[in-house]
């Protein structure tokens, strides 16, 4: 009864005997020697740009697909680390940026924005259901507005450029390489706390109070409280790929955490499916092609190159219309129908 | 946590006892709100000091953010009225309100610009976009129902589309909807700003199309009032808010009721564009700037409840304003506050009365 119309989240992954399937095994080492196979720009601006978003919106994933709690905060929490990194670190507006090692603002840029991510959540589960969606979009677009006007902290309009990726042990993290290693690791790191979490007791409980709220209180279990540390744990996973997200882009403006972005991190998890942690990652690699090579396609089907939100609209639609799980669940209906019953698993 | 909900207006969760019967039931409360009523009418009727001069600046500042605040109050309680309506009978969270808002306005831009007709705009204005609210209904939500989240994810869809068709059309180009000449220009109020030493009166002057637009918000206002308590159909739409099965139940062509409401309600939120046209300006953002408003405004005041709306109104226009005037970088952190400090304290919102 907590989201009708939408299919729940499994802990069981459609896995052989082994544990861990082939797929799986193939997918990490491909990523693992992508640098080899790709060039920079694929690198960087494909793959990097996909795992970043993909890990703000498997944050989402998480408190959708586990909680029940579709928060549209998470760009907001991501952008927040973003814009605290440029304002404790170093970036071209001396005046504002404290200009303080990496090495100290960048945890401390995590821990401001678990604060918000937390605050946001606790306001969030004040009352349940369809209002969280709403009380997410406010504050979502309060902080967008707050960064468009407020100059004195938050640089107003322009926001911060010269954000960059600092040089450590020797190596230049802004270059292609390092940065592809960069994100790729806090997406792994991500995708397993995930993993990990929803197996975990904690997890467990979450899917239970998803699932029936009332019983698990009465079972003893603090419903707010287990809400609440939901939303600081998907803080903690979305606030550095913000900072990601931040250096990628040299820059963080209010259009970084406009709604626009704050509805297309719930395009991406919701068209590559909520259901599974790898969905937000197959819809952010797919959100970005688009975002990339759109104009082609555009012109292909005989439209201006500037419809892009129309493209990103409509295919939202279809999704949420006809495959309420995702382009996982049209894989997995279509894994069914032709491996047959012993095929898919999963579900 | 069922989300039983919104009472349209009034309630029948509790007997209702009229204002006299609420005053009794909290008279601290009332007290308080008396005395802040008569501290707002002295702060606009007396002459100012020159103590309160120098602590909230110029009188004809002061009193022009209030009334500024109390018309785009009008303006938001007309667009958060329909989309609380909307909510309150089907439990559809339409955050594609926005759009029908936006797309209201350039219709009516169009319009004027066609035929120059102001008040023509308003009607086909409400005509087209309630007509384009029966169509998502009838064609896309009633094939969801009951799934609210579904239903609001496709609401999230159709906004991003509209977006992009207004682009299409309209461009990215600011318009504003010009003012009919007989409503053109300030009028002279009877609210005394200064009185110079020659005995010479100031009065404040205040442009006339505001006043007109906030009265004929309230009109509205009334008349719906008047339509849901008393008459049929407005029965109907109490009866569907309270208990949507047993209505339906009962015989009565749900059905048509949800396209009725959801189209008015599209149609009311089509009319506040032609306001918000002709007293603020039509762009791409202004959807997304009014859906946050009416988002605020039915979580302060509390969904589905139309009192509410227009008290939420009421608090975020003022907020709004006065913020913009005292204090601009911080302005929009005012209205947030207000939502905050609600959901904290009284998470239904102020008047929803569960």
């Amino acid at each position: 009864m907590a989201r009708p119309g939408l299919p729940t989240a499994t802990t069981a992954p459609a896995t052989g005997a082994g544990g861990i399937s082939p797929a799986a095994w193939i997918t990490a080492l491909v990523l693992l020697f992508m640098p080899a196979l790709a060039s920079d720009f694929f690198l960087v601006q494909v793959f990097g740009w996909t795992l970043i978003l993909g890990t703000i919106a498997l944050s989402l994933q998480f408190l959708a697909g586990y909680g029940g709690m579709v928060s549209l905060v998470q760009m907001t929490v991501a952008g927040f680390a973003g814009y605290m990194v440029a304002i404790l670190g170093t970036s071209g507006l001396g005046q504002i940026s404290l200009g303080w090692p990496f090495w100290l603002a960048v945890p401390v840029a995590i821990l401001l924005a678990v604060v918000f991510g937390t605050l946001s959540g606790a306001l969030a589960v004040r009352t349940a259901g369809i209002y969280t969606i709403m009380i997410t979009l406010a504050i979502a677009a309060a902080f967008f507005y707050f960064t468009r006007q407020n100059e004195t902290v938050f640089g107003g309009f322009l926001g911060f450029n010269g954000v960059r990726a600092p040089v450590f042990w020797g190596i230049d993290w802004r270059s292609p390489v390092p940065f592809y290693y960069l994100c790729l690791g806090w997406a792994a790191i991500a995708f397993g706390l995930v993993t990990w979490v929803i197996r975990a007791p904690f997890g467990l409980a979450l899917q239970g109070i998803r699932d029936n709220p009332r019983r698990m209180a009465a079972l003893g279990f603090d419903v707010t409280a287990h809400r609440i540390a939901a939303y600081a744990f998907a803080a903690f996973l979305a606030a550095p790929a913000g900072i990601l997200l931040t250096w990628l882009n040299g820059q963080i403006a209010p259009g970084t955490v406009g709604i626009g972005p704050v509805i297309d991190i719930l395009v991406i998890a919701v068209v590559g499916g909520l259901g599974r942690p790898i969905g937000p990652f197959i819809g952010a690699l797919l959100y970005v092609l688009l975002r990339l090579f759109a104009l082609d396609l555009l012109v292909a089907l005989g439209l201006s190159g500037q419809r892009f939100q129309l493209l990103i609209g409509i295919g939202f639609l279809l999704t949420v219309l006809f495959s309420p799980d995702g382009i996982l669940g049209l894989w997995e209906r279509a894994q069914q129908r032709w491996a047959g019953p012993s095929g898919g698993g999963g579900r | 946590m069922a989300e039983t909900g919104g009472q349209v207006w009034g309630g029948s969760g509790e007997p209702t006892r009229g204002p006299l019967g609420w005053i009794e039931r909290r008279p601290l409360a009332a007290l308080l709100i008396a005395l802040a009523v008569a501290l707002l009418l002295w702060l606009v009727l007396a002459d100012w000091p020159e103590e309160l001069e120098r602590w909230l600046g110029r009188k004809r500042v002061f009193v022009s953010a209030l009334l500024n605040g109390i018309t785009l109050g009008g303006l938001y309680f007309l667009v958060a009225t329909g989309f609380t309506l909307i909510f309150g009978l089907m439990r559809n969270v339409n955050l594609a309100h926005g759009s029908l808002y936006l797309f209201g306005g350039y219709l009516a831009y169009t319009t004027v610009q066609a035929t120059g007709l102001w008040l023509l705009s308003y009607l086909v204005a409400f005509v087209l976009v309630a007509i384009v609210g029966l169509l998502l209904q009838v064609l896309v939500f009633r094939h969801m129902e009951g799934q609210e989240l579904r239903q609001t994810l496709v609401t999230i869809g159709l906004s991003i589309v509209f977006a992009d068709l207004m682009l299409w059309v309209w461009g990215g180009d600011f318009y504003q909807i010009p003012t009919p000449e007989w409503l053109a220009g300030p009028i002279d109020t009877p609210i005394v700003l200064d009185v110079r030493s020659n005995g010479e009166v100031v009065y404040l002057r205040y442009p006339r199309v505001r006043l007109v637009i906030f009265l004929a918000s309230v009109v509205i206002g009334v008349l719906l009032w008047l339509a849901i308590n008393k008459t049929k159909v407005g029965m109907l739409i109490r009866a569907g808010v309270d208990d949507r099965e047993m209505l339906a139940a009962s015989g009565v062509p749900i059905q048509l009721l949800f396209a009725l409401v959801f189209a008015f309600g599209a149609g009311l939120a089509g009319m506040a564009g032609v306001v918000g046209g002709t007293f603020q300006s039509l762009s791409p953002g202004e959807d997304t700037r009014f859906l946050l408003a009416s988002l605020v405004v039915v979580i302060v005041g509390g969904l589905g409840s139309i009192p509410g709306a227009a008290l939420g109104a009421l608090l975020i226009g003022l907020a709004e304003q006065f913020g913009s005037v005292y204090l601009p970088t911080y302005a929009i952190v005012f209205s947030f506050l207000i939502m905050v400090l609600v959901l904290a304290f009284r998470p239904q919102g102020l008047l929803s009365v569960r």
